[in-house]
């Protein structure tokens, strides 16, 4: 059989002048979803966190609406359990732009409203972050929020429509999506509901790295080969820091590792390699038998629907 | 490289889910955790052996009653193409899905049960993907394992498809004998089926031509967003951002802004904030003009010398999505590309039997899921062509503003 799987793009193709190649096609589709966004909506804000999808984003941002600013600012949920690169890079980018950074902290609403933290040896803050997006989106009144979510990451999301309507409460309701039909969106609601709006939704993680590639768009250091402490937990790369728990017995030492996603360090595992370059990223996925968040991301691995019930109550 | 958008359009019993589960395993596309995922289900569930299906059943109430209730979305590339699975649900009651999983695909697989032959599903397939414009059609006859690989068989299901086409309208379709189970013509051309000497189904996908489906003879522009930055270096700035949705658009180009019919000529054009002498469908641009017209969010853009029809009373074949009922006299909003208008349903002129073709006159009512042909008029002009003829300016959706969903996709006559 002749292998199937895709390579590295770099170049795209000049055969046919009036013709657009994959990642063209995918970026023109996500600018007119951004534009969506900004024609129909009062008050939409993009969620940032320094990772690579929402680094990609703010490209897609900037494609879509300069020399103008963009009509929304960065918001990042800070759950407190972040990578400092991934902090810095966004504080770097931010500045950079010149674009509105806002910040609210997982921190002030577990002291707020008395949350309790959750237990456990990788102590994971995924749950609490939903109370601060939904405060968040509160406090500034935002009826649409930009997400960097992608269909092709976990299967809740493979049936979640492009303009996914949400409650007041922010929750999804898979039952009662809205069609979507064409490239029409309909971005209809009432005060105090608000509309999560995914503009990568038909992008996979291979397309990403390609268009990063394509693009030369910057990353922070943690998505290439460093050195760092980790606790081998079951063979998942856990980086040792203050927020998970090390018990006697754990295996823990230094290996040369990247990150494939960027979350929180209490649910992010890295992954031994040595790619220092986009390319060599791009083939290690290539010939990768795990997918993204089964390699990495020790929060879905709960249940088979862990993701759906988070969506159902609030989460991205 | 580029994409092709496909609809899955079968039940389960026809072995749907199993067959996009095999193009996803063949072309490499699931990953060991995935499989192993599924294979600690198909176990659950006392089955012999995985259950390709799994992987495209996302939801709890999915997995637990066995069905597929809402489009998944699947993709998975090879060297020559991306492709996008829209699987939809095949049963009646979930129209209005196949329906939303048709609106965005440029080519249709219908399954058929090779033990089972054409049925009223199949039939109503087809005319679903007839009328939303599908111009790609694939029949791929499924289970031919269980009947002997038979070429009879085979034959007689093209012969009766092709019967139930031709009253339908189609014009063109593929016919693949495949086991979805066994891997038969799927990626491999399968040893067991000599007497075939066409295409394997992924041969066929790689390479259906899909240039010809964009229209770059006739140009359409509808503004999303103006682009004013008012500041003191860019303070004449003033940029139309859109999505060009056919056609090609030139510096210097004489167009006219609908429905004002104000003219002007191409001044500038940018993609992503880098000038270019032309700009062409489905490129995000940004256009300026020569003078200062009044174009806002929902105006139109267009080429002078090649107009769309401009106008507040039309027809449209819609299919209705909602669980109120539609009857004459009913006002919604009607959303054309980024231009939404009030309108109000003036008639109801047939309604179409998705199964047989047969068109009802006068009906009283729609109901979920139907199909009917209405006459509407729109509070103010909208520039519009006929779906058949370009299918991106000829389709709408009706917005009830009361709930705010989206009770119908409209095909514009």
């Amino acid at each position: 059989m002749i292998p199937r799987a895709i390579g590295i793009v770099s170049k795209k193709s000049t055969m046919n002048k009036h013709h657009l190649d994959f990642l063209e096609q995918l970026e023109s589709e996500s600018i007119h979803i951004m534009r969506e966004v900004a024609g129909q909506f009062e008050k939409p804000a993009l969620l940032f966190s320094g990772g690579k999808d929402s680094i990609v984003m703010v490209h897609l941002a900037l494609k879509a609406f300069r020399p103008g600013k963009l009509p929304f600012p960065l918001v990042h949920i800070d759950t407190g359990h972040n990578f400092q690169e991934a902090l810095d890079f966004r504080d770097y980018l931010a500045n950079k732009l010149g674009e509105k950074l806002i910040v609210r902290n997982v921190e002030d609403t577990i002291k707020r409203q008395n949350l309790t933290e959750t237990k456990g040896k990788f102590p994971s803050r995924n749950g609490l972050q939903t109370f601060t997006l939904l405060e968040t989106i509160e406090e500034f009144g935002f009826d649409a929020c930009l997400g960097g979510a992608r269909r092709d990451e976990e299967k809740a999301r493979a049936k979640e429509r492009i303009f996914s309507v949400r409650n007041e409460f922010g929750q999804w309701d898979p039952k009662l999506q809205r069609p979507e039909l064409w490239n029409t969106y309909n971005g209809k609601i009432d005060k105090g509901e608000n509309v999560r709006v995914f503009p990568i939704s038909n992008w996979t993680e291979l397309d990403i790295w390609n268009y990063i590639l394509r693009e030369k768009i910057e990353l922070p250091s943690i998505y290439f080969s460093h050195e760092r402490e980790v606790l081998d937990y079951n063979g998942q790369l856990m980086f040792v820091n203050d927020f998970i728990k090390i018990d006697d017995g754990d295996k823990i030492s230094k290996r040369r590792v990247r990150y494939r996603t960027v979350g929180d360090m209490t649910c992010t595992a890295a992954v031994e390699s040595d790619c220092n370059t986009i390319e060599d990223i791009i083939s290690d996925i290539i010939i990768t038998k795990t997918s993204e968040r089964g390699q990495t991301r020790i929060d879905d691995q709960v249940s088979e629907a862990a993701m759906e019930d988070r969506k159902k109550g609030g989460y991205f | 490289m580029d994409i092709l958008r496909f609809i899955t359009a079968g039940s389960v019993d026809d072995g749907k889910s199993t067959l996009i589960g095999r193009l996803l395993h063949d072309s490499k596309s699931i990953m060991i955790d995935q499989l192993q995922a599924i294979e600690k289900q198909s176990k659950n569930m006392d089955e012999g052996e995985i259950d390709l299906a799994l992987l495209t059943d996302g939801l709890r109430a999915e997995r637990e009653q066995g069905i597929t209730i809402d489009i998944a979305y699947k993709y998975f590339s090879t060297p020559n193409r991306k492709f996008i699975i829209a699987d939809a649900p095949g049963h009646i009651q979930y129209t209005r899905n196949m329906i939303t999983g048709a609106s965005n695909s440029d080519l249709a697989i219908i399954l058929i049960d090779a033990e089972n032959g054409v049925i009223e599903q199949t039939k109503r397939h087809s005319i679903i993907a007839y009328l939303l414009g599908i111009k790609h059609i694939v029949v791929t006859v499924n289970k031919m394992d269980l009947v002997n690989y038979s070429e009879d068989v085979f034959n007689k299901i093209v012969a009766d498809y092709k019967n139930a086409a031709g009253l339908i309208g189609i014009k063109t379709v593929t016919f693949i004998p495949i086991s979805a189970k066994k891997g038969d013509n799927i990626v491999d051309r399968s040893q067991k089926l000599p007497w075939y000497k066409g295409e394997t189904l992924m041969h066929h996908l790689e390479n259906v031509k899909l240039d010809e489906d964009i229209d770059l003879g006739t140009p359409r522009f509808p503004v999303q967003f103006v682009i004013r930055p008012q500041t003191e270096e860019l303070r004449d700035y003033r940029g139309y951002a859109g999505k060009i949705i056919s056609g090609i658009y030139r510096k210097n180009d004489t167009i006219t802004v609908l429905p004002s019919g104000v003219e002007s000529r191409i001044s500038k054009i940018e993609v992503a904030s880098v000038e270019t002498e032309e700009a062409f469908a489905p490129q995000s641009v940004v256009l300026h003009l020569e003078t200062d017209v009044d174009i806002s969010r929902g105006d139109m853009i267009v080429n002078s010398t090649k107009l769309p029809e401009v106008g507040q009373d039309f027809d449209v074949v819609l299919c209705w999505m909602s669980n109120q009922k539609l009857v004459t006299g009913n006002k919604y909003l009607l959303q054309i590309g980024s231009r939404r208008v009030k309108s109000v349903i003036k008639g109801m002129e047939y309604k179409i039997d998705v199964n047989t073709m047969v068109k009802e006159p006068s009906p009283e009512q729609g109901n979920l899921n139907d199909l009917l042909r209405v006459k509407i008029k729109t509070a103010s002009p909208i520039a519009y062509d006929s779906f058949t003829k370009l299918k991106v300016n000829g389709c709408a959706i009706l917005i009830d503003e009361t709930s705010n969903s989206t009770v119908a996709a409209c095909m514009i006559q």
